[in-house]
């Protein structure tokens, strides 16, 4: 595991390791919500935000605990967590299609059927997606943004740069 | 036609810039367009004018650097009078020049308005510290003024484009500007508060505290005071560091999101702080091209959510580096940077040029401590809270009785916590003006929980330490 606080990236091993990464079985049944948010800060707006009550935190600076029977997959908290640390994934289809819904503030603003190429933890480009559906959060201003990638690459894409015809 | 460069931003992905009527300023006898409501710094640092000032010693061209009127290095003559250009704002057909070595005093003699005001309270700083206090005694007989020394109420939260952290009763999930703009409304209705914003408090005298405004003398005798008067930027040491383009990362925030005008158009950001890290992707969303992020420790200074914002889009961390020097004539065009060992020395072999226009400094903050000093407030040098700082009794009250404080003054630390103390000092200030009333005395507890609470993560281990070092009872 490299040290996150010297990077700036976090690996998938410590995401493991943090409870933020769902069973097999879990992830093929729907779209679940994964935390990036691996350092205790003072900041509790996911607990407050989620409709259906699956993240708590015992103390305000702990980090987030997140119950996968619970989450929907809704994407709510994907717009409204302030360090842009969440993220939704779907490889509950058929086909090599899955799914990632990401914050996104920069423009081009998306929209929808719009090709993307999409970018990893490091800003690498790991290929190119599709925008499938996108939506401005209405306290935020986030455009929460679910591109269609190929399923392998779910848990490595975490941000997209709109490409405009 | 005027034809100049122009780095107003006109799209953004989460402002809008509201621009007044079109208007033209003459800079060194050449027109340029500007925007009524526009600071005249951002107007002409926006079409390309890059020195605002000759030094008095050496000559050396300096440009914008702190947008907030703290450094004096965007210091013109306008109508023949020397003034900070990023707090003033512009006027149609004003007439601006370079201020060349030490500015005159153009103003001396002239005839200003004096103004008495005897309050029960002052509150010196209207950033999130102040306003809080405020806040609390809106609506009480207590009468209150609150001088600011900005055009605009709300301190740094102007600029300030991220989502709020934190619980919900802490704002929590908004943006920082829409919370200035809910106090700047809030605030006006209260009939006991008096604003004076554009006013610098300078002094304290036997006579009272002395403000100076636009043509207008304040001399102000309250019976409390919370003095919030925030922090400045720090500088670094390095070759041609006065050089224009180099500025404070909270300058270049300035100038981005309250003016719309980019800073430039590829920066360096010198610092992995919070302040470092949260440039670097609002220069993103501007539209800039961030090089890279230079940090001389081995981890990165801020918070990991806010470094892996700006990993994603590419933009490198470079840990265990420093910058050595800029060179340019009249502006930044290059940047030099080189790795440093455990010790902090420079790895010889290691320098690297990197081409820039923009450097941009994230380095810290000190507390604006002078007004404090003048009340013969015991101080202590606390370096986990960013230097000289005022001892406190947890109430947030001073070594002098009556005499409070709030906000970065305090501690360099966040808006959420200098909300906090806002509301503690104000609850303070009541419950020495109405005795000890229960509901005041539950009030500022609940705040003071808040403050545990908010302090308890390890990202804010230096704050608690230095707080202890700063205690009074």
């Amino acid at each position: 595991m490299t040290d996150f606080k010297e990077t700036g990236v976090v690996d998938l091993k410590t995401l493991v390791k943090m409870g933020y990464v769902p069973s097999d079985v879990r992830l093929h049944r729907g779209p679940v919500a994964i935390y990036e948010c691996v350092e205790e800060i003072p900041c509790d707006v996911c607990v407050f935000s989620c409709p259906f009550n699956a993240v708590s935190k015992n103390k305000m600076t702990d980090i987030p605990k997140v119950d996968f029977e619970r989450c929907t997959g809704c994407g709510v908290c994907v717009g409204r967590c302030p360090g842009l640390a969440v993220f939704v994934v779907d490889v509950s289809r058929e086909g090599d299609e899955g799914y990632v819904t990401l914050p996104h503030e920069l423009l081009p603003p998306p929209s929808q059927g719009d090709a993307v190429v999409v970018l990893d933890r490091e800003g690498g480009e790991a290929g190119t997606g599709r925008v499938v559906k996108t939506y401005r959060d209405r306290l935020t201003g986030s455009w929460v943004t679910t591109v269609a990638v190929p399923k392998n690459l779910v848990m490595n894409v975490r941000a997209i740069r709109v490409i405009k015809r | 036609m005027i034809v100049n460069p122009d780095l107003r931003i006109y799209t953004h992905p989460i402002l809008e810039f509201k621009r007044g009527g079109e208007v033209t300023v003459f800079f060194e006898g050449k027109p340029f367009r500007a925007f009524e409501g526009e600071a005249l710094a951002a107007a002409i640092y926006a079409s390309g004018v890059n020195v605002f000032r000759i030094s008095p010693v050496r000559g050396r061209p300096r440009g914008v650097f702190c947008m907030v009127g703290k450094c004096g290095s965007c210091m013109v003559r306008v109508d023949g009078v020397p003034m900070r250009s990023c707090v003033t704002s512009v006027r149609h057909d004003m007439k601006v020049e370079r201020v060349s070595g030490l500015p005159d005093l153009s103003r001396y003699g002239r005839d200003v308005a004096r103004e008495e005001l005897d309050v029960d309270v002052l509150i010196i700083g209207g950033g999130p510290a102040g306003m809080a206090s405020a806040e609390v005694l809106c609506g009480t007989d207590l009468e209150t003024v609150l001088i600011d020394d900005q055009i605009r109420l709300g301190g740094q939260l102007i600029k300030q484009t991220h989502i709020f952290f934190g619980s919900r009763e802490l704002f929590a999930g908004r943006r920082g500007f829409e919370i200035a703009d809910d106090y700047n409304k809030r605030l006006s209705k209260c009939s006991n508060l008096k604003i004076i914003t554009g006013t610098t408090v300078v002094g304290v005298f036997k006579e009272g505290v002395l403000a100076v405004g636009d043509n207008v003398l304040y001399l102000v005798r309250p019976k409390y005071v919370v003095v919030a008067a925030g922090a400045f930027e720090n500088h670094l040491v390095f070759d041609n560091n006065d050089l224009p383009g180099v500025m404070g990362a909270g300058g270049a925030q300035t100038l981005m999101n309250v003016w719309g005008v980019k800073p430039g158009s590829e920066v360096l950001v010198i610092g992995s702080g919070n302040v470092g890290l949260i440039i670097s992707y609002q220069l993103l969303q501007a539209g800039v091209n961030v090089k890279a992020v230079v940090e001389a420790l081995p981890r990165i200074g801020g918070w990991f959510v806010h470094a892996a914002k700006i990993r994603r889009y590419g933009i490198p961390i470079l840990t265990r580096h420093t910058i050595l020097s800029v060179k340019g004539s009249e502006r930044v065009e290059e940047a030099v940077i080189a790795s440093v060992d455990e010790n902090w020395n420079v790895v010889p072999g290691t320098e690297k040029a990197i081409k820039t226009d923009t450097v941009l400094l994230a380095v810290g903050l000190t507390p604006n401590t002078e007004l404090l000093r003048q009340f013969g407030v015991a101080m202590k040098y606390i370096p986990d809270l960013g230097g000289l700082v005022p001892l406190r009794t947890r109430y947030m009250e001073t070594s002098v009785e009556n005499v409070f404080i709030a906000g970065d003054i305090a501690a360099i630390e966040e808006a959420t916590t200098a909300f906090i103390e806002g509301w503690i000092a104000g609850y303070s200030i009541l419950i020495k003006a109405y005795g000890e009333r229960e509901d005041f005395i539950e009030s500022r507890e609940k705040y003071l929980r808040m403050l545990q609470e908010y302090r308890s993560a390890p990202v804010s281990e230096k704050v608690r330490r230095g707080w202890q070092l700063s205690l009074i009872s």
